[in-house]
């Protein structure tokens, strides 16, 4: 029996409504990463993580239970664990479920990102324990009035700071922020651009050259969603870096199966294995550029190739 | 009999961004899309185009099986904003079906 769509959507929407979250985290968790950065809080422009790389190593624990359950009479019991869930926080305890490495990996990564903005000379501010997720997967499922609600919820908060301009890590906030919110909430004029958007503009220089060679995996949102297609490419070369493409890249991409995760694990990871075999014929190591694509492409190789984050190539390049 | 109803597209249809009405059903969103489930994308709106709301309800597992990805609309000749009218399907059958908005 699949998972039960009408009451997993119930708990996202819920979660959202009541924690501001779909996957509710303690601040703790979702500003460890910035310990000892000295970033300054609010300001004008700002570093805007959507709790997505923080999020990645309690979905990568709770999609392993639910991929058990994928076939199991508990899914029976999801309107019940709706209704539960509505009293308790359950993702609480899935959280108590992430990987120590797992985060302290994803940590990294983010720490890289603001590390490259640094040496970039932008100057720009966190939001610390009141930066909220984006909304970004209850948009994706149509639940238009709870993102609706949400949307504003975020705005005000840019309000609230002055806030002017949003610099995102990964593509399902840049594209949450940039296309959607304009379209639900009045008015809203914050700039909104991704760290890479942001590092090629600088024309900052690397401090070494590599020799890797590598294969980039492209984002779908960010490559025919945002348009961003060139400038990972522009940061990469000018370090050095051989591409060794496959032959859907760019706006013909492929899909790394990761939006599938919580509803239908088993064709998640179907379609992440068809785009791991796809990276693994260029023969080279793989960069991916979003978290949930990280996630997914690395489950799915199960070690045959390797998969990074391209901020972890550029940080060696850049001199973080 | 199936039961048609000529008040479906219009129903989901809640911006311009829902132009599933340009398709000219060549078929090439089918063929590019990584699912290879039959009825994504043209067929789903062919039948949200002739109003086969049963038709519809039947494949809700296949309507929230799509990635977003966009593979299809950036091959459309039609320009259709394919993902997009999946979304406004979605918002459609959350307020119907599921009750929630």
């Amino acid at each position: 029996m699949p998972l039960p769509t009408k009451d997993i959507l119930g708990i996202l929407a819920d979660n959202l409504n009541q924690r501001k979250s779909v996957l509710p985290m303690s601040a703790a968790k979702t500003t460890r990463w910035a310990k000892g950065l000295d970033l300054p809080k609010g300001g004008k422009t700002i570093i805007y993580t959507g709790h997505m790389y923080q999020l990645i190593p309690v979905i990568d624990a709770m999609a392993g239970q639910m991929a058990k359950l994928e076939d199991s009479p508990i899914t029976k019991m999801f309107g019940l664990g709706r209704n539960v869930n509505k009293l308790v926080n359950m993702t609480f305890f899935m959280g108590l479920l992430a990987s120590k490495a797992e985060q302290a990996d994803y940590d990294r990564m983010l720490r890289n990102i603001a590390g490259l903005l640094k040496k970039a000379g932008v100057e720009f501010g966190y939001l610390y324990g009141e930066e909220l997720y984006s909304g970004a997967l209850v948009y994706d499922e149509g639940i238009d009035g709870s993102f609706a609600k949400h949307a504003q919820r975020v705005c005000d908060l840019f309000k609230k700071h002055g806030v002017t301009k949003v610099i995102t890590v990964d593509p399902h906030t840049t594209h949450t922020l940039r296309t959607a919110y304009p379209q639900f909430v009045e008015g809203f004029d914050v700039e909104v651009k991704s760290y890479l958007e942001v590092l090629a503009e600088s024309g900052m220089e690397p401090t070494s050259q590599l020799s890797d060679e590598l294969a980039l995996h492209d984002s779908c949102i960010y490559a025919r969603h945002e348009n961003m297609v060139e400038q990972p490419r522009e940061l990469l070369g000018k370090a050095g870096v051989k591409l060794n493409e496959p032959d859907l890249c760019g706006k013909n991409t492929h899909c790394c199966g990761g939006p599938l995760e919580s509803l239908f694990p088993t064709e998640s990871h179907r379609i992440a294995g068809n785009r791991a075999e796809q990276l693994k014929e260029t023969g080279s190591n793989v960069a991916s550029m979003c978290p949930i694509c990280l996630v997914s492409l690395r489950k799915a190789a199960k070690g045959s190739v390797q998969v990074n984050d391209i901020s972890d190539t550029l940080a060696k390049a850049y001199g973080v | 009999m199936p039961k048609v109803s000529s008040k479906l597209a219009a129903a989901i249809k809640c911006s311009d961004e829902f132009n599933a009405d340009a398709c000219m059903h060549c078929g090439i969103c089918t063929a590019v899309c990584p699912m290879g489930y039959e009825i994504l994308p043209r067929k789903l709106f062919r039948y949200v185009q002739v109003g086969l709301e049963d038709k519809v309800k039947e494949n809700i597992s296949n309507i929230y099986s799509c990635l977003l990805c966009g593979m299809c609309s950036e091959n459309c000749p039609a320009e259709v904003n394919i993902p997009e009218n999946v979304r406004f399907l979605r918002k459609y059958l959350n307020e119907k079906e599921f009750n929630l908005s």
